[in-house]
C-alpha cells in the first residue's frame, strides 16, 4: 500500500492556522498582471450580488465572495498566491 | 410594434402585487454592480452573436437602431431580494437578431463590456422572452443600469439580464458565468426560487 501520501484530514491544522487569521493582511497575488497587494487593498464592490474585491492595478476580479442562507462560497481564482504573516510555533 | 403587456407570462392579474417567494416590491432602480462602470459610446459599441461553428454575426449601433423595435413593459426580480413591477422598456427582440443565425447550440453564454459573464440555455433567449434594451421608460439607457445596451431576460433574476452586453456565445456544453461559478444557482427562475447552487 502506497505511503506517499496521506488524506485532506491531515491538513486541517495548517489550513486552521490560515483561515483564523484577518485575511484582509493576506498578500495576495494578481493572477491577470501579477500586482502584488494585500486584500485590504483590493477595490472592494459591494453592490452586487456578492462581495467582488479587485486589483488595485489591473482591476481584474481577484475574489468573488457570496454568502448564502447556511452557506458562503469564496472563489478566489484571480489570485495566484496568498501570503499570510503567522507567529512562529512556540 | 410589438407590445408586451405586463400578463405576458400569465402570472397574475394586473395589479395584483403578487411577488415570487422571498421578495419584496421596490419602486426606485436600485444599482448593483460587480465592477466599474463601462462608459461606452454608441460609435464604439458592437454586439455579436457567435456561433459554435465561430461563425460571428455583428451589429454596430447603426445597424441595432435600424431593426424593429418592441417596447416590452415587464416585471423585473432581483437575486438580492427586490422586485420592481411594470418596467417599460424599448429594445430589439433576440428573435429578431437570431433570424439569421444557424446553430445547433443548446448553451448561451453572455459576454458583458467590463468582462461580466452569465449563462442560459438558447431557448430561454428565444420566443419573446428575451430583449437587447437600449431605453427604460422612455430614455436612453443610463450606464448604471446598463447602457447603452443590455441584455433584458425579465424572467429569470435580473444578473442574468446582462448590462453593458457585447455578445452572446453559442455553446454546446453550458459554460457557468460570473454568479453561476461562484454559488448563484445555475438557471435562476424567481419563481421557483432558484438563488443558490442546489436550490
Ligand atoms: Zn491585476
Amino acid at each position: 500500500m502506497s505511503t506517499d501520501h496521506l488524506d485532506g484530514n491531515a491538513a486541517a491544522g495548517a489550513l486552521r492556522e490560515i483561515f483564523t487569521t484577518d485575511l484582509t493582511a493576506a498578500t495576495g497575488t494578481c493572477a491577470s498582471c501579477g500586482n502584488v497587494a494585500t486584500v485590504a487593498q483590493a477595490v472592494l464592490y459591494t453592490n452586487a450580488p456578492g462581495l467582488v474585491g479587485r486589483c488595485p492595478g489591473c482591476e481584474a476580479v481577484l475574489f468573488r465572495l457570496v454568502r448564502g442562507p447556511g452557506r458562503a462560497w469564496l472563489d478566489l481564482r484571480g489570485v495566484t498566491c496568498l501570503e499570510f504573516a503567522l507567529p512562529d510555533p512556540s | 410594434m410589438a407590445t408586451v403587456s405586463r400578463g405576458f407570462f400569465g402570472r397574475r392579474r394586473s395589479g395584483d402585487p403578487d411577488l415570487p417567494p422571498g421578495q419584496y416590491l421596490v419602486t426606485d432602480f436600485p444599482v448593483l454592480s460587480a465592477g466599474p462602470t463601462p462608459r461606452l459610446r454608441t460609435e464604439d459599441w458592437e454586439f455579436t452573436i457567435t456561433t459554435e461553428t465561430g461563425e460571428k454575426h455583428a451589429w454596430d449601433w447603426a445597424a441595432l437602431m435600424a431593426l424593429p423595435a418592441q417596447t416590452p413593459t415587464v416585471d423585473l426580480h432581483c437575486v438580492t431580494k427586490w422586485s420592481k413591477l411594470g418596467t417599460s422598456w424599448r429594445g430589439v427582440s433576440l428573435d429578431t437578431l437570431f433570424e439569421d443565425v444557424e446553430s445547433a447550440a443548446e448553451y448561451a453564454l453572455v459576454h458583458s463590456y467590463g468582462g461580466y459573464t452569465t449563462n442560459l440555455p438558447l431557448q430561454d433567449l428565444l420566443d419573446g422572452q428575451a430583449w437587447i434594451a437600449y431605453e427604460f421608460e422612455g430614455e436612453p439607457l443610463e450606464p448604471e443600469h446598463g447602457g447603452p445596451a443590455r441584455l433584458l431576460v425579465p424572467h429569470l433574476y435580473l444578473w442574468k439580464s446582462a448590462k453593458w452586453v457585447r455578445g452572446i456565445q453559442l455553446l454546446h456544453d453550458d459554460e457557468p458565468g460570473f454568479w453561476e461559478t461562484a454559488g448563484y444557482h445555475n438557471y435562476g427562475d424567481p419563481w421557483r426560487e432558484q438563488r443558490y447552487w442546489g436550490d
